[in-house]
Formats: structure tokens, sequence, C-alpha cells
């Protein structure tokens, strides 16, 4: 079947992503015509029905759009409902969101590493397939995943959907002795971090490359999670509040998700390889040291690699919880009051899986008249689907099933978050 | 003795019950030592053909081709669980019922006519007959375990239908009503988080969907007493689990256009 001019390859329902989606593959003689990821995740309508809820609503609310980072979105509606309201959070309140989201990069990272991306470079249908062979494996990316939900739980009060983020900052402050706890759980969960890190460095990388304008928020002095100032690879900046002046979403027919672009320039990818070519320099030493033991350069543009520089900002996040922690004093007040008034904010924030940007209006009443939303996973769709058309053409002499498989994992390699971005992917090939 | 099969499935929804599942760290390779995970598309590409001993059901129907769908889940599952407020009330996105969703998808999308979906957000229960409901958004992961080692020893889930007011005295929490006239839905809220809000200093926020038998009118009266607005108490019902319909009628109890006589 294979070395046929004309043909179609349909996957149906990826598997290992987070959501539903399908790709559509079509070839006509001899040449790739057509390349698409599907997002047929159904339309929940989030923008539409925060108008009319109240300001202090859209954590609680947002968390609701993924299950696998709803601290992103929780943090992102803060920060743009704060700035609509004119209010900043203080310091110490500003380290406990911090330290809340590294907890949400080891858990979604750690998740990724071990239970969906893994498991290809290793020839395994799943986890638990690599499980039989090599529990010690599984049980180790379970543990680090379990300290990052070990941080949710305690500074979020839920590992999924947590109930201790408002406006303004937290309802309780954890004790020191708790924190304390942590830390101990955070200590045996580094040294299982850089084993992660020197295990996926040993992994086989299939040769690709592209030249995508990477884009991040970048925050001199530390690596970028809970806020900062958009960057790309190609210089260009600016502030969360011009997001929408220089990020464009257009709808496309075969698509749930909007695709996003830069305007005046084009596709661009967001996300953990953007991240570290923008703000490598400012990893902590133990981190740094693991990107570059595992032989990680300046920057990242091979797709399959960004597993290792996942696996390295899970050091980072190990590392710089730790960090938190060691100088912790719980925050009284652990919120600021955030009256409303009338308003229009914007809220950037690093989601795992890249930059998550909110932007609200508020009435004098504070009611919500208006609410956009822009995850990761819309923005990277046009670039994956520009790799994936560059990964099928050098593939073609591939029968359908092994190009099926290998599309899949290389679509597995930008950990798509399908119910995010529905507002993604089944694979299709036609070959005619 | 072969394994019993489990099948995870998906309709409109977070992914967040579904990786409960996966946040089980510490159970998870021994489930998988005791039932054949047979089709979980979130973690493994290998798909087992049906019929499955257990479905794990998530999401509601918002679509004519989820319609259909869950039709052929039922049809291929011997005990069919829905996990979460999604599945079992319709989640978040059932505020579309009390709206007009061709207006939302205009407000939300730049091209309408690309966007086919039903007017209404259901819960799976609406379609096909379901086994067991388990609530919560997202739901508990120790009851998530109680549900699986139930079902493989073929007894009923011990699953307490009372409210969050239980689980605050068994907690040993102060009441956030009581001491600091806290708004809070954990007298009519179904039990299973462990009273997590009341425990971090808030109200319960009703994401377990309506306890069994809950009191309307003197739950409103009690929202009212802690100085909250019609419209706030409106809000507070219609959320996670908006379309349940004891949730219905507490927030047709409150009269969001009436000002508070006090």
């Amino acid at each position: 079947m294979s070395h046929r001019n004309d043909r179609t390859l349909a996957v149906r329902a990826l598997a290992r992503v987070e959501g539903e989606g399908a790709m559509h593959v079509r070839v006509r003689g001899g040449a790739v015509e057509d390349v698409r990821l599907e997002i047929y995740e159904p339309p929940r309508f989030f923008e539409a029905f925060l108008r009319g809820r109240r300001h202090t609503e859209p954590p609680d609310i947002t968390a609701r759009i993924c299950g696998i980072c709803p601290v992103a979105y929780q943090m992102s509606a803060c920060l743009a409902i704060e700035a609509a309201c004119g209010i900043e959070v203080t310091e110490p309140v500003a380290d406990l969101r911090r330290l809340l989201y590294c907890g949400e990069w080891i858990e979604s990272h750690a998740l990724h590493i071990y239970l969906l991306h893994a498991p290809d470079f290793l020839g395994y249908t799943s986890a638990l397939a690599l499980a039989e062979d090599r529990r010690d494996l599984i049980e180790r990316g379970l543990a680090l995943k379990k300290a990052g939900n070990a941080i949710m739980e305690l500074v979020g009060g839920r590992a999924i959907h947590p109930v201790n983020v408002r406006v303004g900052g937290f309802y309780r402050a954890p004790t020191r002795p708790e924190m304390a706890a942590l830390a101990e759980k955070l200590r045996v969960a580094l040294d299982q971090a850089l084993d992660t890190v020197r295990w996926a460095a040993g992994f086989e990388f299939p040769d690709f490359h592209h030249d995508h304008e990477m884009l991040a928020l970048v925050t001199p002095g530390q690596y970028a999670i809970e806020r900062g100032t958009v960057a790309t690879t190609g210089g260009l900046t600016f502030a969360p509040a011009e997001f929408e002046d220089h990020v464009i979403e257009e709808h496309v027919p075969h698509s749930t998700a909007l695709h996003a672009r830069l305007a005046g320039r084009g596709r661009y990818l967001t996300g953990p390889a953007a991240r570290y070519t923008l703000s490598r320099r400012w990893l902590s030493p133990v981190a740094r040291q693991a990107a570059d033991e595992a032989g990680l350069g300046a920057e990242c543009r091979n797709p399959y690699r960004s597993i290792l520089v996942r696996a390295v900002e899970v050091v980072y996040a190990v590392d710089e919880a730790l960090r938190l922690i060691g100088r912790y004093e719980p925050p009284a007040p652990c919120h600021v009051e955030v009256p409303p008034r009338a308003g229009l904010g914007h809220g950037a924030t690093e989601a795992p899986r890249g930059v998550l940007f909110h932007r609200y209006a508020i009435d004098a009443e504070g009611l919500i008249t208006s609410a956009r939303i822009v995850p990761p996973t819309s923005q990277n769709q046009a670039s994956i689907e520009h790799d994936l058309r560059r990964f099928v053409a050098g593939r073609l002499d591939l029968d359908d099933h092994d190009l099926t498989w290998q599309c899949e994992q290389a679509i597995r390699n930008y950990d798509p978050c399908i119910s995010c971005a529905a507002h993604f992917l089944d694979l299709t090939v036609d070959r005619a | 003795m072969d394994m019993p099969t489990l099948a995870v499935w998906k309709f409109a929804s977070c992914d967040g019950c579904q990786l409960t599942l996966l946040d089980c760290e510490d159970e998870l390779l021994a489930i998988a030592g005791r039932v054949k995970i047979a089709r979980f598309t979130e973690a493994s590409s290998e798909i087992l053909p049906g019929p499955y001993d257990v479905s794990l059901v998530e999401g509601s129907i918002t679509t004519a081709d989820d319609a259909e769908r869950i039709r052929r889940v039922r049809e291929m599952s011997r005990t069919l669980v829905t996990i979460g407020a999604c599945a079992s009330a319709g989640g978040v996105q059932a505020l579309r019922n009390f709206a007009d969703v061709e207006e939302f998808t205009s407000v939300v999308y730049a091209r309408p006519d690309y966007i086919s979906t039903l007017a209404t957000s259901t819960p799976i229960a609406a379609h096909v007959d379901v086994d067991f409901e388990l609530h919560g958004c997202p739901i508990d992961r120790r009851q998530l375990l109680e549900v699986i080692t139930a079902l493989l020893v073929g007894r009923k889930p011990n699953i307490p239908a009372h409210s969050v007011c239980f689980e605050c005295k068994q907690r040993g929490n102060v009441c956030v009503v009581a001491a600091h006239g806290t708004p809070c839905l954990g007298p009519v809220t179904h039990a299973g988080c462990g009273a997590l809000c009341p425990a971090h200093h808030r109200g319960c926020y009703g994401c377990f969907g309506p306890m069994e038998t809950p009191n309307a009118a003197a739950q409103v009266g009690l929202l009212r007493a802690t100085g909250m607005a019609e419209a706030d108490i409106v809000r507070a019902f219609r959320t996670f689990n908006a379309g349940a319909p004891a949730f219905i009628e507490l927030s047709q109890v409150a009269r969001p256009h009436e000002r508070r006589s006090e």
C-alpha cells in the first residue's frame, strides 16, 4: 500500500492527548496537498456565559475549561480582573501563586512525560504497557506527579479545580509546618526530576527542526511563570494588554478551535521550547546544569526534544518551589480586597503548554460585560499543521499504518490540549 | 478467570474527571493489575473492542453526534457509571440551557456556520440508562476508588448522599455561616469532597451538586440572612450543576429582580 501517489490518512481519535481531536492528511500526485488538525471537541461557550457573572467568579469558572491546567486559568483570570480593578497583589501573595503554579507545571509535565509521551520513544502503546516491563520507571513518574499534586492540594486546596484561589489572593494561607512537610516531599522529588532528565536524554530523537517564531512571557531575572512581558525569538516584545493588537485569531472550518497568528508575521509557537529558548539564562543553576548535561543547547527547535525541556522545567519547578518554601512566611492577610470598578483588564501567564491570555471588561457593579480567552493550543495549531505537512512530505514512502503511527507521535510532541483549544484530533490520510 | 474490562469515554468536558483516575498515583498500577483497561484514549493508543464490563463516562451531551454515540456506548457497556458534574448534571456548559445558543455561538466564533451544536447540554441519564452517578466537579479520587472497588466485588458503592454539613462536622470545621456569616451552599450540596471549601475559610459553592433531599426555602432564607443579593443567589445555583433539577428549583426560589425588603 506504500508508494501510492494519491492517498488519505485518517486518525479518527488521537490517543494520549488531552481532549478530542483528529488528523486528516491528503496526498495528491505524490505531494502533500493538505494536513489538518481537526478539533471536534464540542464548544462549551465559556466566553459567552461569563457575561453577567460577578468579577469574583472567573477563577472558579474558567478553571473548568481544563482539568489538566486549571491553575493557569485561575492565575490569568486573577491578573486580568485585578488589572481591570487597578489592584496589584502583595509580593508574598505573588510568591504563593508562583508556588501553586510550580505544582501545576510538575503535575502536568510529569503526566505528559511519563504517561503520554515516553511510551512513543520506547515503543509502547501506553504507560501501563510500559509498566508491565519497567514498573520502576512509571512508579517514579507517578511519584513525581504526586509531588506536584501535593503542592496543588496544600496551596490550592484540591489537585483539580483548586478551591483556595480568589481574585486578590487566597482564602487560606498554608502554615509553616504544612510547608515544611511539603518541602520534605519535594526534596525527594528533586532527585526523581533529575533522574527523569538523564533518562529522557538517552532517548533517540528523530532529526526534525522548525523555523517558527517562538513566543513566551519573560520576566528578567526569573524564569517566567505567573506573570511577564510577551517576547518572541524574532525580537518582538509587548505587554499583555497589547496582546490582541499583535495576535489575530481566525476561525477555520475544520476546527472548533480558533487559529492564532502574529499580525504581519504569521504562525508562531508557544510552550516549553519557546520558554526555554527565551529564558534559559534564568533557569536555576541545578536546572541549567541538567539542561547542559542533557545536551540541550541555547535553543530547542526539534519538537521531539520538547520532552527534555519539560523534564528540565520539572527540575526547575521543584527547585523553585523549594526556594519559595524556604523563605515562606504566611502572608497576613492572604488576599487583598478587590472592589469592582468599571474597566478593562488583561492577564497572561505561562500555562504548562504556553501563554494563556484572558481579557475581561467589567461594569461599575462588578458584572462582566465581555470576556476573551486565548489558550496555548489554538496559538500553536497553525505551526503544528505546518510541521506535520513537512513531516509527512518526508515520509511518503511509509505505508499508511506506519505513517499514521508516526504522525500521532509527532503531534504528541506538542502536548496539545484539546479541551482548552475547543473553542482539536481524529488522523485521516487521503491518498485518493 | 478473565479480568473485568474498563472503558473510559469522554463527551463535552474538561478532562478533569478522567484525569482523576490518573491522579490515583498510589493505586493506578494496582488497579491495572485487577482490571483490563480496554479503552482509555487519554492514556493509551491501544483500544480493545467491546463489550466492556464497566464504562466510566465523562462529559455531557451537546451535539447530535454525541447523542447517538452515548447510545452505542450504553449498548457496549454492562455497567455504565457517569463521572462528574458534566455527565451527571450537564456541567457548567448547561448554562446555555438558560440562554440562546445561537447568540452564544456568535459571541465566541467568527463563523457560527462552522459550529454544529445542540441548544442544550444534558446529562447522560437524559439519553440512556445509567447504573451509578458519581458527583463532583471534579469527582473525588477516594470516591472513584470506592466505586471501582465496589464494582469489582459486585456490591453497591458506599457513597453517602447527605450534605456537606455532615462532612464539616466530621472534619471539625468551624461553620463558616455561623462564625463568619459567609454564604455557604453546604446544607444543600452533596457530600464527597470532604468539606474542602469551609476548611479553607470559604463557603461551599456547590460543585458536587444537590444532596438527596435539599430544603430549598430554608437554604435560600439562609443565604438571604447572610446579606446575599437575589441575583447572586440565582448565580450561585446556576454554575457547575446548573442543570440539576434541585438546583434549578433553588435558583427559582430566589427572586433576582426584587430588592430585599429589609
